[in-house]
């Protein structure tokens, strides 16, 4: 949320103060005060990357001893987890459903939190009551969520009686995808409107007053005034659900279940491997992971918003 | 490999050295990249650079577990003092009440209980965590029966004496689940296995008995579905998720028409005729409409809600739904209206696969002579009576399924008993996750039609042997 309040306030911003004696004295006590933070952020952030990174170059092979049944280990560094990750037939698969999942619920959020936000922007009686009402699902753990959902979809749950069909949701196909995007959805959309609520209630009521007076349709009211004010706060929204939705596990392990090709995201095979003590192998399909998110969260910003992490208070207007 | 494994042998030091890794590492650089391209021929020959460079730099550090004193013998039970029991959920809130006489009768040798998560997924890996990071934070471990291989070939616990267990006392296959390479690694807690619930009254309106085989289930069905109280109720469920519960029902599959998953000398033997008729069975039961469509999604609870509420004729469960099944609340449309027998086969009764829990002791943990004795009371016979009667538990006694007084509370023990003496244990393999995932895998595709059975069964011999022979 703090995010929000730090991309908005831009267009405000005065332009930075020429570098003085007393400002470097700032900034070295700005490095003085911020270093232990750092210092628990390398522990805590960098050196498991850093850990992770270098286990994904290990490359074990077992045996078994055949007189004690003992389990006989040997490792060395190569490539090799990374030829496994890259040739295996398990990485096209969870990388399509992660990025399938990533594209079409992210996009269903954004239109379902806009409508939401804009609903809950409204003054009318009860307003509270909306709002909280939206926000109940993002209340909710995702695991506890993806329970629910599977109570819905099970074979002979609610969505099935209510569509009068017995459609198999936990199996592999379309409709176990299908039932993983519309949980997501439902779970997320308050996030989405939250963010797009808080963008909106900073747009001056002023605006709105002149553009009817210039005889503005709401509709061209909404496309010129609210959607590009609101914009900042949308492209915040829509990032963070990216980043959350390419690393999707909880949601589909517990909906529809692990193995389960229709939606295995790459994580859970990350997860998969390291469960069967092939650390190796999950580091790298971690560390690939990490990787394609940093490239889309990369790509992202460029595209949409290169202000996103409030440095660009000098940048020209 | 674990990184405790490695520090344990002194190579963490090695590891350390940041300078001699890069150094020696940078070479190898520029020659494995194009290796990674021309895959997979080159594959190998990329490994073998790689590590011949860096064996320089890591030398020592690929060495074998087996140099260590093996793990065990009668001998290294020594020390007494409090210890734990990590367990799953005591979801029936008895085991502590167990736990509570033991503590009365040895106050300096206290027991704690652990509770896991319910979840078996869950309960390997705090177990799996407790033992890389060599914690005695957990003395006695209670283990599904399927993973006494890993841990025991992990040396995560230890050989247990077995001549100081009344293991003769006990049912032959059910020890035999904690046995790993001739030792005992654990001893049975409880045990478990599938029997064919089946709708008695319907079948006696037919006029048909409780089949013996999959034909004659087959017939019954056909009886039924022309009775008007068979209109709607399917014929035959059992646990066809693609989950454990797949693995176990058609490791019973194979093993009632006369197969077996993997071979006494530990190869995996699922590309052979009664294997072929054991997974025939559950496909066609599929295409020919006798398993109702959506089984196909079915674990433990969706096919007992289907069974209570009379969809369902015939269906294969653990024992615990007896109980759930009678209940006269109203949850149950069938209370009282079913029996049990031994699971159906091919030529004659069927092999059900086992559950339960084992009993072991961590190979970090201190106090193991009390964990020994403990071990000793709480697998007692008592013990296990108390069980049964307040979970309906099946002990691993062979005395208790005779006992008149358990039989009249629990009609179904004489049926489990016939059950559990010809019951096959799930393939004790030590990467048991990746033989599970590869039955699924093959038994998931057959099931749905995607894949043909003689296709699905060489996939998964393939996939079994490569997830047996260690790599």
């Amino acid at each position: 949320m703090s995010v929000v309040s730090r991309a908005t306030p831009r267009r405000t911003a005065v332009p930075r103060p020429p570098r003085t004696a007393r400002r470097a004295g700032t900034g070295r006590l700005a490095a003085a005060l911020l270093s232990p933070t750092l210092l628990v952020l390398g522990l805590v952030v960098a050196y498991p990357v850093v850990a992770a990174f270098r286990l994904s170059f290990m490359v074990s092979s077992e045996s078994i001893d055949p007189e004690t049944g003992f389990r006989v280990t040997t490792s060395s560094y190569g490539l090799d987890n990374y030829a496994a990750v890259f040739t295996g037939e398990r990485f096209l698969r969870p990388w399509w459903n992660t990025t399938s999942f990533a594209l079409v619920s992210v996009a269903a959020e954004v239109l379902i939190g806009v409508a939401m936000a804009l609903v809950m922007h409204r003054a009318f009686r009860g307003r509270g009551l909306v709002r909280a009402a939206f926000l109940v699902p993002w209340a909710i753990p995702t695991a506890v969520s993806g329970l629910l959902w599977k109570w819905i979809f099970n074979s002979q749950g609610i969505a099935n009686e209510l569509l009068g069909a017995k459609v198999l949701w936990s199996s592999e196909g379309f409709q176990a995808w299908f039932s993983v995007v519309i949980a997501d959805t439902w779970k997320t959309a308050p996030f989405v409107a939250l963010l797009v609520l808080a963008g909106l209630q900073i747009i001056p009521g002023e605006l709105y007053e002149a553009a009817r007076v210039d005889g503005a349709s709401p509709w061209r009211a909404f496309w010129r005034i609210t959607l590009p004010l609101v914009r900042p706060a949308l492209v915040v929204a829509v990032l963070f659900r990216l980043l959350d939705v390419l690393r999707m596990f909880d949601l589909p392990y517990v909906l529809v279940g692990p193995r389960k090709h229709s939606v295995e995201t790459l994580s859970m095979i990350a997860f998969e491997e390291m469960s069967n003590l092939r650390f190796g192998t999950a580091a790298a399909y971690a560390t690939v992971l990490f990787l394609y998110i940093a490239v889309v969260a990369f790509s992202f910003v460029k595209l949409f918003g290169a202000d996103l992490i409030g440095r660009g208070t000098g940048s020209p207007q | 490999m674990s990184s405790s494994q490695m520090s344990r042998r002194g190579c963490h030091r090695e590891f350390g050295h940041e300078g001699a890794g890069r150094e020696s590492g940078l070479p190898v650089a520029p020659r494995t990249r194009p290796a990674v391209r021309t895959r997979p021929a080159a594959r190998t020959w990329a490994v073998a650079a790689s590590a011949a460079l860096l064996a320089t730099a890591l030398a020592g550090c690929g060495g074998a577990d087996s140099s260590e004193p093996a793990a065990g013998g009668p001998g290294e039970f020594t020390g007494r003092g409090p210890i734990t029991l990590a367990t799953g959920k005591d979801t029936t809130r008895t085991l502590q009440g167990q736990l509570e006489r033991w503590n009365k009768d040895h106050p300096d040798e206290k027991v704690t209980m652990v509770e896991l998560p319910e979840s078996a997924d869950q309960q390997r890996q705090q177990f799996i965590q407790n033992a890389q990071t060599e914690s005695d934070a957990y003395t006695v471990l209670n283990l599904d029966p399927i993973w006494v291989a890993e841990f025991a070939a992990n040396q995560w616990v230890d050989a247990l004496p077995a001549e100081e267990f009344p293991l003769d006392r006990m049912l032959p296959a059910v020890v035999r689940t904690g046995e790993y390479f001739g030792k005992q690694y654990g001893i049975p807690f409880n045990t478990n296995a599938g029997l064919l619930f089946y709708r008695k009254d319907l079948l006696d309106k037919a006029g048909a008995r409780p089949p013996a085989t999959w034909a004659e289930m087959k017939a019954a069905c056909a009886a039924v579905a022309k009775l008007p109280e068979g209109k709607g109720v399917g014929c035959y469920a059992g646990q066809f998720d693609k989950y454990e519960g797949l693995t176990v029902n058609f490791s019973e599959a194979v093993a009632s028409a006369g197969g077996t998953v993997v071979g006494a000398d530990g190869k995996a033997t699922v590309d052979t005729e009664e294997a072929r008729k054991g997974l025939e069975f559950l496909a066609q039961g599929f295409k020919d409409g006798t398993f109702p469509k959506e089984s196909s999604t079915y674990q433990e609870e969706d096919g007992r809600r289907a069974f209570q509420s009379g969809k369902l004729l015939f269906h294969r469960q653990w024992p615990y739904q007896w109980t759930l099944a009678n209940t006269t609340d109203g949850s149950s449309k069938v209370a009282g209206k079913f029996a049990v027998a031994p699971l159906p086969g091919l030529a004659g009764p069927g092999k059900s696969s086992l559950g339960g829990l084992d009993l072991a002791i961590s190979k970090f943990a201190k106090n193991k002579a009390t964990a020994l004795d403990f071990i000793k009371f709480f697998s007692n016979e008592a013990n296990a009576r108390a069980n049964l009667e307040a979970t309906s538990a099946a002990p691993p006694y062979t005395a208790l399924y005779d006992d008149p007084a358990l039989r009249k509370q629990f009609p179904y023990l004489a049926t489990l008993k016939e059950s559990l003496i010809g019951a096959t244990p799930r393939p004790a393999v030590v990467r048991y996750g990746d033989a599970t995932a590869a039955i699924q895998e093959s038994a998931a595709a057959a099931l749905s039609g995607s894949t043909s059975v003689d296709a699905a069964l060489a996939d998964m011999q393939r996939n079994l042997s490569a997830a047996i022979d260690e790599k």
